[in-house]
């Protein structure tokens, strides 16, 4: 048995991996411990949010899977932070938890030049430091010349409700026993990190009428930039919102050593921002109450999702913290809330294109990488196998630059920086997010996709009229004069919008921050679809922002442009500071504007590289 | 760093009392310990005080007192050595060199601190300090530079930053968590009392900072006046009056500084053209000009004319150029009889007399008055003192200014953010905790003699 890229897990990351390597035509294996659980969703049901509904796009815009499975499989979609401007919106959609994993599957079934299989891998087949294939449980090999790692929460996974500390995986599934210590022993440094997932409620037993319904957009949005919208809007499932009180608080407290955090069972670092219930109480001992939410896993079967009540408190504790919630007085529980601790690996032995710097040809992709959240897994699976793929056609490798989308960000925060926790992307960690948006991420990086090769022609066609749409409506505009008429004068009024004084093209009003294109078509239909109107009337309305950011963007360019030499022996600079020598010979960044992102590396050691690489390199 | 430098520290070695000679490196203790004489000195415990004698061979060349620092707890956080020695050139060098044959390097100007700031000791609002504060010719000039170096200017921005980067972060949570509607959401309507309790503080500050710069640079004063009215006799009195630091300095423009005092604990500075137009018999046209271009360019103006003689057209023009501009007229000659007509002005006059001294110490007053410096030498100065730091802050406030203004319209929160943002980062790069090569380079080139 012989392939040429074998990917290591079937979640989120290994997924997209296994997908782009084979859609690239490379011969793929994808194996996993359980081929039923490919495309699993283990905790939240929903795909996207926050800064990840535009890594979905970006994914979907590179050639991925995530984003059209998503569209085919939610019950609810709606776009966040639409009052907030342009740079922060995103998608989120309630995914069924059947649905996407059937269609994910059925999907890759059909995918040419990829296999699966169901085996457990623990260990790796490497030779002269560097891999050669995967040796399963039972000895045997598999020859590749790339291998992919995407275990997720496996290795080594604990699984802790209160004092209770069980081996095992997400729903009690298998676990990896053997290949961290394995990759321990190649010289990868494990760390271990820990998440936890809410409990899940049996519908019948709700009363929803007590709670505050939240439901989704009425305009009919995708993920995908291939897809046409298939679902009903006018049928979307509702979530609800309910609120922590007093009693829920106070059996918390009173019970907080029973947990497995606090009772000092749990000794991975859990994420800051998915904080439990009983973290939040004890960090912000001023808030009266927490918001949570009802979000339904699935049409198919009955259990609710508790968002924001993750817990590793015993069972009998967990029955009565979810009873004491209004609408929850007789809640029977499916699933009990638990904490998971995982082994991963340290980022900072991986470089920007998710290769290992301990073993060639070894890449990871995932939580293995200390990431948390489906998106950010995808994005990373995409990307390490675009460039395993890459490397065997032994061409250039592909690296998305901070300003190029949020995965670039991503990676080069997991690759300079490290992490010890779980790392979620947000907004705020894009300095360029106004650049890096949901509605434009097959501008920015279609045209990277096709260089490489990971999306169809089709999909580039797509991309191409897209391009043409928002020319010739941005013609539009600028053709479509307004006459100031009575008429459209009390149209002003009306809205109380400063009414122009002269004729004016439509481009030019939709410059002014108070009028909005939706405005102006009630003035004169725009003859395009949402989309294309939406790009250009931030492209108009937001030009200058856009532009000053470019600018930064060309400033940061010039630090990135220099090249710290890859055989450079930070020992021989004798001036910088000793633990800004140690990180940057553990970082080994790629250029100096890598360099002076490295936590621990100030501004004068960057100088004082600077004036080595000038002396040594005659660097300018 | 590798190598061990070596300089003289103190400023006037020919005239102070006692001359400091600094060392610092690898070397450094090894290097002294094979011109001083006593014996304990090599192994001696940090931040001691030694006495001992600087020999050459067997010669005794001074009786000093020797200071060791052992790295890090150092300015350079390198091993140092400071020998106060006695004054004098040819001590002093003698000694500087005994060092440098032993094995030191002669430090180029400001390399003392550009170590400290390389090896992460002082920011780099600090190094500019330390940079104006051996420049500091007045009490008021090494206080605005002393403030820097402890941090106290510092300390005011990052309070600035503080509040900002509260602001920032919760607009981020509200961004990243938009449906957790129970935390405190920052609105376009709540935002404004913070952005302009910022802008006041900013607008303080560069406000403030004219000071400084004044302070440090000394005020510029250009003397014009027509031929004989007396320029030159109030020049000289102003400087007879003090005991003038007579220079050479090259001003901001190719104006040669006539003179320079310190009245109150502030540097005035004298800029003429009689001088020029004297010597080389130019017509009036010209001088015109010239004292034109002259009020435009210094912080303000005296304008002498002469009390026993009708105003000239000339003088009239030159009152007219003056109008929006700092300046006073003096009034000279009033012990001649006054045939000059009521001056129409709405800048201060001063009557007095080059030859009786008349007005003179009421002149220089009114000077250190119209920039409101009075006590200046006394107070609590917190400014910017360089220019580079009151761009950053003026760039911060055009951030802040234009965000309250976009406010005002449909402008979406998160792009507000981002002129927040950029005016965090230049007051962050104000204080050193933004990089940006050019700058480091920029700085360093900026040191003068002494440390």
């Amino acid at each position: 048995m012989k392939y040429e890229v074998i990917v290591v897990g079937g979640g989120h990351a290994g997924i997209e991996a296994s997908h782009i390597a084979a859609k690239m035509g490379h011969k793929t294996l994808l194996i996993t411990g359980n081929i039923n659980n490919i495309g699993d969703m283990p905790c939240n049901p929903s795909i996207g949010g926050t800064a990840k509904g535009i890594i979905v796009r970006e994914v979907d815009a590179l050639g991925g899977l995530m984003g059209k499975i998503a569209d085919i499989s939610h019950f609810q979609i709606k776009m966040l932070n639409n009052s907030k401007g342009p740079a922060v919106r995103s998608l989120r959609c309630q995914a069924d938890k059947v649905t996407y994993k059937e269609n994910m599957q059925t999907y890759l079934a059909k995918q040419e030049n990829l296999e699966i299989k169901e085996k457990m891998v623990e260990d790796l087949w490497v030779e002269n430091n560097k891999v050669k294939g995967i040796i399963l449980e039972d000895n045997t090999k598999i020859e590749a010349q790339a291998v992919i790692l995407t275990t997720g929460t496996y290795l080594k996974a604990n699984i802790l409700i209160g004092s209770e500390n069980k081996e095992g995986g997400p729903h009690g599934e298998k676990r990896s026993n053997h290949l961290s210590d394995n990759l321990k022993k190649y010289g990868f440094t494990i760390q271990r990190l820990k998440t936890g997932t809410p409990v899940r409620i049996e519908a019948s037993s709700i009363d929803f009428s007590k709670m505050h319904e939240e439901v989704g957009d009425n305009i009919p949005w995708t993920f995908s930039f291939d897809n046409p919208p298939t679902y009903d809007i006018n049928h979307q499932q509702k979530c609800y919102l309910i609120y922590t009180n007093p009693k829920t608080h106070k059996i918390i407290l009173d019970n907080l050593e029973k947990s497995a955090m606090y009772g000092g069972y749990v000794t991975g670092v859990g994420p800051r921002y998915c904080p439990s219930i009983e973290d939040k109480l004890v960090r912000f001992k001023d808030k009266e109450r927490h918001q949570l939410f009802l979000e339904p896993e699935s049409i198919h079967y009955d259990d609710w999702y508790l968002q924001g009540f993750s817990t590793s408190m015993p069972r009998d504790i967990q029955e009565q913290m979810v009873k004491s919630l209004e609408g929850l007085e007789h809640a029977k529980i499916t699933k009990y809330a638990y904490a998971i601790e995982y082994d991963a690996i340290d980022p900072l032995q991986i470089k920007p294109t998710l290769e290992t710097k301990v073993i060639e040809n070894l890449y990871t992709a995932g939580q293995i990488n200390g990431t948390s959240g489906y998106e950010e897994a995808a994005g990373q699976g995409l990307i390490a196998g675009i460039n395993a793929c890459l490397k065997l056609e032994q061409k250039e490798p592909f690296i998305l630059k901070r300003s190029d989308a949020y995965i670039g960000v991503l990676i080069d925060d997991l690759v300079t920086k490290g992490t010890k926790e779980p790392y979620r992307m947000l907004t705020s960690r894009a300095e360029f997010r106004l650049l890096l948006r949901h509605d434009n991420a097959d501008l920015r990086l279609r045209p990277l996709a096709k260089k490489v090769g990971s999306i169809t022609k089709e999909q580039y066609e797509n991309y191409e009229k897209r391009v043409n749409q928002i020319t010739e409506c941005t013609n539009f505009l600028e053709e479509t004069k307004l006459k100031i008429t009575e008429e459209i004068k009390q149209i002003f009024n009306e809205k109380n919008i400063p009414c122009p004084m002269t004729t004016e093209s439509f481009l030019n009003l939709l410059k002014r921050p108070e009028i909005t294109i939706s405005f102006l078509e009630e003035l004169k239909e725009i003859p395009y679809p949402y989309d294309i109107k939406e790009e250009v009337e931030i492209q108009t309305k937001y030009k200058g922002y856009i532009e000053k950011t470019y600018k930064e963007v060309e400033k940061m360019k010039k630090l990135e442009e220099k090249e710290i030499p890859k055989d450079i022996d930070y020992q021989k600079i004798k001036n910088l500071a000793s633990e800004a020598r140690q990180k940057l010979e553990q970082v080994r960044p790629v250029s100096i504007g890598q360099a002076s992102r490295i936590s621990g590396v100030n501004p004068s050691d960057i100088a004082i590289l600077n004036v080595y690489l000038k002396k040594e390199y005659n660097h300018e | 760093m590798d190598k061990t430098i070596a300089c003289i520290s103190t400023n006037n070695i020919g005239t102070s009392a006692i001359n400091i000679v600094r060392v610092s490196g690898p070397e450094a203790i090894e290097i002294v310990s094979k011109i001083f004489s006593n014996p304990k000195f090599k192994t001696a415990p940090t931040h001691t005080i030694h006495y001992g004698f600087i020999k050459e061979e067997e010669k005794i060349i001074d009786e000093v007192l020797v200071m060791l620092m052992r790295a890090p707890k150092t300015y350079t956080l390198e091993d140092m050595v400071e020998i106060n020695c006695h004054g004098g050139y040819q001590t002093t060098n003698k000694i500087l060199e005994l060092l440098l044959k032993n094995g030191a390097e002669l430090a180029e100007p400001g390399e003392f601190t550009k170590w400290a700031f390389l090896n992460g000791r002082i920011s780099m609002m600090e190094a500019e300090s330390v940079a104006d504060l051996i420049e500091a010719k007045t009490e008021s000039q090494s206080k605005v530079a002393l403030n820097g170096l402890t941090g106290k200017t510092t300390e005011l921005i990052e309070s600035l930053r503080e509040k900002m980067s509260t602001l920032l972060a919760n607009i981020e949570v509200n961004i990243d968590y938009p449906e957790y509607t129970d935390e405190y959401i920052v609105t376009k309507e709540n935002i404004t009392p913070v952005l302009t309790e910022i802008k006041n503080t900013l607008t303080e500050i560069i406000e403030e900072s004219k000071n400084g710069l004044l302070i440090k640079n000394g005020i510029q004063i250009a003397i014009v006046g027509k031929p004989n009215v007396g320029k030159s006799s109030l020049l000289n009195a102003l400087l007879e009056e003090e005991k003038a630091i007579v220079t050479d300095i090259e001003g901001t423009t190719r104006d040669i500084v006539e003179g320079s005092i310190i009245h109150k604990g502030i540097v005035l500075n004298f800029f003429d053209t009689a001088g020029i137009r004297e010597a080389e018999n130019i017509v009036e046209q010209i001088g015109v000009e010239k004292s034109k271009k002259m009020i435009e360019e210094k912080d303000m103006t005296i304008l002498v004319v002469n009390n026993n003689e009708k105003l000239s057209e000339e003088e009239k023009k030159l009152l007219k150029e003056m109008e929006s501009k700092e300046a006073i007229i003096f009034q000279n000659k009033i012990d001649l009889e006054t045939k000059i007509e009521k001056i129409n002005t709405t800048h201060p006059i001063i009557y007095g007399s080059t030859k009786t001294k008349e007005g003179i110490e009421k002149l220089k007053d009114k000077v250190i008055e119209i920039f409101g410096l009075k006590d200046m030498a006394n107070k609590d100065l917190t400014y910017l003192s360089n220019a580079r730091q009151i761009s950053l802050a003026k760039l911060a406030k055009e951030s802040i200014e234009h965000t309250i203004e976009e406010n005002k319209k449909e402008i979406p929160i998160d792009m507000l953010a981002i002129d927040i943002q950029s005016a965090w980062e230049n007051l962050g790069k104000m204080i050193g905790k933004y990089y940006e090569e050019e700058l480091i380079d920029a700085i360093f080139s900026k040191f003068c003699l002494g440390k």
